[in-house]
């Protein structure tokens, strides 16, 4: 331990170190203050204020009181609530399954289909989402061939079109965008499992089952943890898909709350409003992360 | 994974099934983009649909290359190369402070990064954008560049691989009397180099596909990326679906592409970054 081997380090040389550290973290900060705190403060700050193209006016806390008498708030927080209520807990069991039943195998099976549940990522929401409307298409689309073909619809269905069913086809598309990184880090997670503990659990008569629930899963936790939280996160901001094909219609049904933040700013120029809806959105994404680190932290103890 | 013998059994047939029928649906849409590529207006717009292009046409390239496709690609490449090459310098630098260093602030700063990590990325885009027109960056690769770079997991990232630096090594250099420069330069860098590889390859996909950022800061002809002309594709001629999946097809073949050629990076940036601190 060299570091403890000097514990009367002269206040010069901590002093030179810290400066030497900064200089080295100046272009770094640069950019994240920059770039990412300023415009944080911005948010915050102009969401007390009537901000638009002509206005700039402080108004207290009257973005927050209208936020909650805004109808379309209210329908695009439900849309939103549904989507991280369905997405998160399907993605992760989903690629739990996934992760547990390929990890195992061999270097290249394991490589193979990790690649292709992480090619929707790679290939880009923009391509992913004109295929899918395209097929989604109500004259031309895959899915009203297949399924009249088979006789499962008489009728072609305007899947993106119909109240009923535009915010499943952006949850089915969301899922098949948000399941490769999970199962990259189970895999990776699950691999990391020291198999001496599954070995002697096997030998003293386990089942899979119980050696999958005593001993793989609590091991498993922390990377279970980040998972959800990034799961939520990326689902409470879901965007480009809604923009893309459904501009948050019909009559609102997929309107999220990430869309009409947009929709306030670029169309109807309410910046501070909008920007009061983004630090909403903020504080409900960390209500839900800090939920989950309970939540996960407390089972681990038992 | 040590060799282990493994009997199989149903379930693991099974599994097996099942997940080649999965990779089959995954792979799909991709499949659906290339060779939809190649279909002519007759096929396109058949309410049965061919499976394979039976006569395999130039045109939607053709009418594509027409368009500034060539642009909208170098545009994306620029960016994406330009945002990985400042995000590894930088992250690089700030990671082996972070993780080798004793200073004051450290604690708070480190904090500040993983808490700015999980906030809502895309909530900051709108003062994002005004700070960019008082800069007079808006409308211009900067725009989107710079917030990529600014953004903290690639100094999470390189933390975690500077952990692994032995202090002795950093301890043995200094007594030789090696200045800080040349320590980073000729220790740190080839040691970490492994994670900078992971970064890179990280920071140039997700650039390229941050579909949202390059919405909200690019405007005019000349700067779109490659996501932006496909969109712009879609809403102009929304049912001209050959051109648009060659649109889809330039964008996202050559990412496909690189992708699997640095596979192992990646997915070593994806774990190591998800390692808590």
């Amino acid at each position: 331990m060299a570091k403890s081997a000097a514990p009367a380090r002269s206040h010069v040389l901590a002093r030179r170190e810290t400066f030497v550290s900064y200089m080295f973290l100046l272009p770094c900060l640069v950019f994240f203050v920059g770039f990412v705190i300023v415009p944080m403060f911005m948010c915050l700050f102009t969401s007390f204020f009537d901000y638009t193209m002509t206005d700039f006016e402080f108004i207290g806390l009257q973005n927050y009181i209208e936020i909650f008498q805004d109808e379309t708030f209210l329908i695009a927080l439900r849309n939103t609530v549904l989507i991280v209520v369905v997405s998160v807990p399907t993605v992760c069991i989903f690629s739990l399954w996934v992760a547990s039943a390929i990890y195992r195998r061999k270097g290249a099976v394991t490589s193979f289909f990790r690649c292709v549940f992480y090619l929707p990522v790679v290939t880009g929401t923009v391509a992913v989402t004109v295929v899918w409307k395209w097929m989604f298409n109500q004259y031309y689309g895959l899915f009203n061939y297949v399924l009249s073909s088979t006789n499962v619809i008489d009728q072609n269905i305007s899947w993106l079109g119909d109240k009923r069913f535009a915010i499943w086809c952006i949850i089915m598309i969301l899922f098949t965008t948000s399941i490769g990184q999970p199962i990259v880090l189970y895999v990776s997670a699950l691999g990391n499992v020291d198999n001496s503990l599954v070995e002697a659990a096997e030998v003293d008569g386990a089942t899979s089952f119980q050696c999958f629930w005593k001993i793989k899963w609590p091991n498993i936790m922390p990377t279970t943890l980040y998972i959800l939280v990034i799961t939520t996160i990326n689902s409470f901001q879901c965007f480009a898909l809604i923009q893309l094909l459904t501009s948050g219609g019909p009559m609102n049904s997929t309107n999220t709350i990430m869309y009409y933040i947009y929709d306030t700013a670029f169309k109807t120029n309410q910046y501070g409003y909008a920007n009061a809806m983004g630090i909403i959105l903020a504080i409900i994404i960390a209500v839900f992360s800090a939920l989950q680190f309970k939540v996960t932290g407390s089972s681990k103890k038992d | 994974m040590e060799t282990q013998v493994k009997k199989t059994t149903a379930y693991d047939v099974v599994a097996l099934i099942v997940l080649i029928v999965l990779a089959f649906l995954f792979i799909f849409p991709l499949y659906w983009i290339v060779t939809g590529s190649f279909k002519d207006a007759i096929a396109i717009n058949s309410a049965t649909p061919e499976w394979f292009p039976s006569e395999p046409t130039m045109d939607n390239f053709v009418r594509l290359f027409d368009k500034p496709a060539l642009r909208w690609l170098a545009n994306t490449v620029i960016m994406a190369v330009a945002a990985m090459v400042l995000t590894c310098i930088t992250a690089a630098m700030a990671g082996y402070v972070l993780a080798k260093k004793r200073f004051f602030g450290q604690k708070i700063l480190f904090s500040l990064f993983v808490c700015a990590m999980a906030l809502p990325k895309q909530v900051i885009l709108i003062p994002l954008l005004k700070e960019m027109s008082f800069l007079g960056l808006h409308d211009s690769l900067w725009a989107v560049i710079l917030p990529t770079v600014g953004w903290p997991f690639g100094v999470f990232l390189m933390k975690q691989f500077s952990e692994g630096i032995p202090t002795e090594l950093l301890e043995a250099v200094r007594i030789d009397g090696a200045g800080e420069i040349k320590t980073f330069t000729q220790i740190v860098l080839p040691i970490i180099k492994p994670g900078i590889g992971a970064l890179a390859i990280f920071t140039f996909i997700n650039s390229w596909n941050d579909y949202f950022l390059q919405l909200i800061m690019l405007n005019s002809q000349e700067v779109l990326t490659i996501s932006l002309g496909i969109a712009k594709l879609q809403t102009e001629m929304s049912n001209d679906f050959g051109l648009i999946m060659a649109g889809a097809a330039l964008g996202s073949v050559p990412i496909i592409v690189i992708f699997l050629m640095f596979q192992k990076y990646f997915t070593q940036g994806i774990t190591m970054g998800a390692v808590k601190g």
